[in-house]
């Protein structure tokens, strides 16, 4: 099957100062939206017990069950705030306690399925999770630790491979992809875990495969063509890598739709994160790591090899 | 068009070969098993196979296989009721001395295990069990060298005839007063001279006054040594305990994993492992303990206690006769009037002196001193977490000394589950330094069956998907690369089980992204094929030219990817890691299967035919 009978030929360089300008206001759109939201509506990410610290419950009811008896039921033991919601169906309910219980994890545990009811309800114990605040706190620490690792090492790599231009380019729609996964989480409140911080992690590493594809086209065509301005060698690039681009999306779409639908709640925000990720990295590729390139002025003399001391020596 | 290497073939063929042969064993699943071993640690018997088979066989079931695997011995059984059967029978048969867990075992017939293949290790997200996170009270081992030094420095001085005038603590030092510099610097060469671990400084605000602190690279290594002490102690606990295929592992500076699979009731192994219990016999002070404990007034060569039963002041003398770490063995057992005793051997020492004190004391009270330390987290006004120490001591029992003995005897006075507890306790020794338990995950069985189920459904959906797409779009070609798709699988699950590493529900996940972006590697590959045969190549070199202009561009692409696992995999732990191993597998692997494997398949198709056009369109 084919989509283009040849090689398209959209003008995307000519669109790149409004590329920019969009991908730009969305980043910094969605900063002041979740910074105004904490600030205003109290609203934060949904962080997992995995940053936050706390006890999480996950437990099955024989028949389904309402939320709100529950919470009655919990509020009725001593836990006043609990988070509680289903998880899968509606006879799977999760339970988020926050670490604020004088008590340790087991007798937590034990005082949470006695509220419930667990013996005469038949209520089913599926998982309990006990973080204790200084790990969560630690995580937080390290999981930024690692986003910013993971920049740096790409941005070397990029700079080493290519030109330090490009690095800024790639780092930029990296940055961007991430804080729009972000945004989309804070939006829905999905909960953001470890696994979430993983999804984010690999979407780095994934995005920015379509920024290296197009930049290596974009190297080998100044090599083979000696004309053409640097806006056109560009613009022919990512003409001639678009459908590569396209259909590694729908697969790594369809991939992470499986997991979606079959996959379970424990890697619901993981293929969420993976899906948002995904379709923003195929105009973030084009628009802001190859264009800021662009923008910055990349050149010939960047990219070409230096000229070879061989021809001098020809008599 | 080129023939294709030979090596290239061979290579491939034998990669698949490797492979299937490591991957197979996964596909076996397992058989319900019973594991025994030393409850020491120590080496089995040469002949204690037949001592297990006899066993069994006297109770009735049969044996599938039965083998020494780790020091440990593993017998297998056709279903559950035979090996709950074998397994009640081994226990009344090996007693106290030996640890009998009910496991699992492959079922990966004897040639496969004789290359060394075996199924991969799932994770407690996929198999159920509870995981402890602890951290080693850094504080605790501080003081605790420090309040060593605070004794030991001055008597050091005293044996040197240097005299000081005073000494205290402050919060990680020892200072020391003298009367004149003379002394003081006396005192700091003979330190100095004794003591290189020892950092002395004397503070200008005052200058008769020595402190004295631990080396940074003292501090270190003491916090070192208590860590591993820790890992020690809690090894033997957790080994105490008959769980099949336990994990304590050193995380970091000071935090210790406790992973036990199986395992669904966390709050017993809790108190267990973050207990430091000991205990201490002691002579009973026959003065008037209710005065003293009114008055306040103690006797200075005793110590007012309360016994756990009734909250009975008592005063016991000051001088240890025999303590905790003199104990060889300990074991729950029941007194002559049937109610539960922990039967206790000292050792040559603790029996010498054992044997003094009861000979001159026949007829008069001994107690035991159960002395417990636990770390309770608190929060305060901030909600910021706040750890203490609760010091137990407790007089379990006082009895009176009915005759003179020295290596076994018995304590009684504890409930049946204490005295189970206390026995291990004992055993296990105590714990060089408080633990805290920070994280603790348990996850029931059924979670764990039903995440592998969903895994795998999410997995053969993904595959199916990626399959009718590429070969709907690439046609011949899309069914190289799920071909090499496939394969590539295979090589991972191999991989991985070659490794021990272990899958997890995460790992499952990266396994199902691994398809999406190893495809990603044909798809380049055939669009640059495509391209080609646009530009008026003939098919056969569009073939050579899309496989090796690709290659370079893969490679960057894949390394990139390659930088954020490895970051997650220093970074993180438990399940995350398993995503990061998995993840970076996979691209190392699809390096190979979408380059070279399907490369091989379009030679071997396309090569000798003469082509107008590619089934590729």
């Amino acid at each position: 099957m084919r989509i283009f009978a040849k090689v398209p030929n959209f003008n995307f360089m000519a669109q790149r100062k409004a590329g920019l300008w969009v991908s730009s206001l969305l980043s910094i759109g969605v900063i002041l939206m979740m910074l105004l939201g904490a600030l205003h509506l109290g609203r934060n990410l949904n962080f997992g017990i995995d940053f936050t610290g706390g006890v999480l419950v996950e437990v099955v009811y024989p028949q389904n069950i309402e939320l709100d008896s529950v919470r009655n039921d919990l509020k009725a033991g001593g836990y006043h705030n609990p988070i509680v919601q289903y998880f899968g169906g509606t006879r799977e309910v999760l339970i988020r306690l926050a670490p604020e219980e004088k008590e340790n994890s087991s007798a937590i545990s034990a005082s949470v399925l006695q509220a419930l009811g667990a013996e005469q309800k038949g209520v089913q114990l599926r998982r309990i999770e006990f973080v204790g605040p200084q790990v969560g706190d630690e995580l937080t620490v390290n999981g930024s630790l690692a986003m910013v690792f993971a920049f740096i090492g790409i941005a070397l790599y990029i700079m080493f491979r290519f030109e330090w231009k490009f690095a800024v380019g790639a780092i930029a729609a990296l940055v961007h992809d991430a804080l729009m996964v972000v945004g989309f989480l804070w939006i829905f409140q999905v909960e953001f875990d470890l696994t979430t911080l993983a999804a984010i992690l690999a979407l780095i590493g994934y995005s920015n495969n379509e920024t290296i594809v197009i930049f290596d086209r974009v190297r080998e065509n100044l090599i083979n063509q000696r004309k053409g301005t640097i806006y056109d060698i560009v613009n022919l690039s990512v003409n001639q890598t678009l459908l590569r681009s396209i259909i590694t999306h729908v697969t790594t779409l369809l991939v992470c739709t499986a997991l979606f639908l079959l996959g379970g709640p424990s890697v619901h925000s993981f293929s969420i994160s993976m899906i948002v990720g995904v379709i923003v990295a195929t105009y973030s590729s084009i628009y802001v790591s190859t264009g800021l390139a662009v923008a910055l002025g990349v050149s010939r003399e960047d990219l070409l090899p230096p000229e070879t001391k061989e021809i001098d020596e020809t008599p | 068009m080129q023939p294709y290497a030979t090596w290239k073939y061979v290579l491939l063929i034998v990669v698949m070969v490797l492979g299937g042969l490591y991957a197979a064993p996964n596909l076996y699943g397992e058989d319900p098993a019973v594991q025994i071993a030393t409850q020491s640690g120590d080496a089995l018997a040469n002949d204690f196979g037949d001592v297990v088979g006899k066993t069994i066989t006297e109770a009735g079931a049969k044996a599938k296989l039965s083998v020494l695997k780790n020091q440990q011995w593993l017998v297998s059984f056709e279903d559950e009721a035979a090996q709950r059967l074998a397994a009640d029978a081994l226990k009344r048969a090996m007693g106290n001395d030996y640890v009998v867990a009910l496991t699992t075992a492959s079922k990966t017939p004897e040639w496969l295990r004789a290359i060394g293949a075996k199924p991969m290790t799932l994770g407690l997200d996929l198999r159920g069990g509870v995981h402890f996170l602890l951290e080693v009270d850094i504080d605790d081992v501080r003081k605790k060298a420090v309040e060593r030094y605070l004794t030991e420095l001055p008597a050091f001085l005293r044996k040197n005839d240097i005299r000081y005038t005073g000494r205290h603590q402050s919060a990680d030092a020892v200072l020391l007063d003298f009367a004149d510099a003379d002394k003081l610097s006396a005192a700091k060469s003979a330190l100095a001279k004794e003591y290189s671990e020892l950092m002395l400084t004397v503070l200008p605000s005052a200058p008769l006054t020595l402190e004295v602190k631990m080396s940074v690279v003292e501090a270190k290594r003491i916090v070192d040594f208590a860590v591993k002490q820790n890992l020690t102690t809690l090894r033997n606990r957790v080994n105490q305990l008959g769980v099949a295929e336990p994990l304590v592992q050193r995380q970091g500076q000071n935090r210790i994993v406790v992973e036990l699979p199986g395992v669904t009731d966390a709050t017993q192994v809790e108190s267990l492992l973050g207990a430091t219990a000991t205990l201490e016999y002691r002579a009973v002070d026959e003065s008037d303990a209710n005065l003293a404990a009114s008055s306040g007034l103690v006797p200075a060569d005793s110590e007012l206690f309360y016994t756990r039963a009734g909250h009975r002041p008592i005063l016991l003398k000051r001088d240890i006769i025999a303590a905790g770490s003199q104990l060889v063995d300990a074991a729950s057992t029941v007194d002559e009037n049937g109610s539960p005793a922990v039967s206790v051997t000292l050792d040559g020492s603790g029996a010498k002196k054992m044997f003094e004190f009861t000979e001159k004391n026949v007829g008069k009270p001994m107690a035991v001193l159960f002395k417990e330390r636990e770390v309770v987290t608190n929060y305060n006004a901030k909600g910021e977490p706040m750890r203490e120490h609760r010091d137990v001591q407790e007089i379990i029992s006082i009895a009176t000394i009915r005759g003179v003995f020295g290596k076994r005897f018995q304590t009684t006075g504890l409930e049946s589950k204490e005295a189970h507890d206390l026995a291990i306790l004992l055993r296990a020794g105590a714990l060089a330094a408080p633990v805290d338990i920070v994280e603790v995950r348990t996850v029931g069985p059924s979670l764990g069956a039903d995440n592998i189920r969903r895994g795998f459904q999410a997995a053969v959906l993904g595959l199916v998907l990626v399959m009718l797409f590429m070969v709907f779009y690439y046609r011949v070609f899309g069914a190289f690369a799920i071909a090499a798709l496939v394969l590539n699988i295979v090589l991972i699950i191999a991989g991985m089980s070659i490794m021990s590493a272990t899958l997890t529900m995460p790992g499952i996940a990266a396994m199902v992204l691994t398809m999406g972006i190893a495809v990603d590697a044909n798809v380049l590959i055939y669009e640059r094929i495509r391209e080609e045969l646009r530009d008026g190549q003939t098919p056969h070199a569009s073939i050579e030219a899309g496989y090796d202009r690709a290659f370079l561009t893969i490679a960057d692409a894949n390394v990139t990817v390659l930088i954020g696992t490895l970051v997650l995999f220093a970074m993180g732990a438990g399940p995350i890691k398993g995503f990061a191993i998995t993840l970076a597998l996979g691209i190392l692997t699809s390096q190979f299967t979408s380059i070279v494997g399907s490369r091989s398949l379009a030679h071997l198709v396309f090569a000798k035919r003469k082509l107008k056009d590619l089934p590729i369109w």
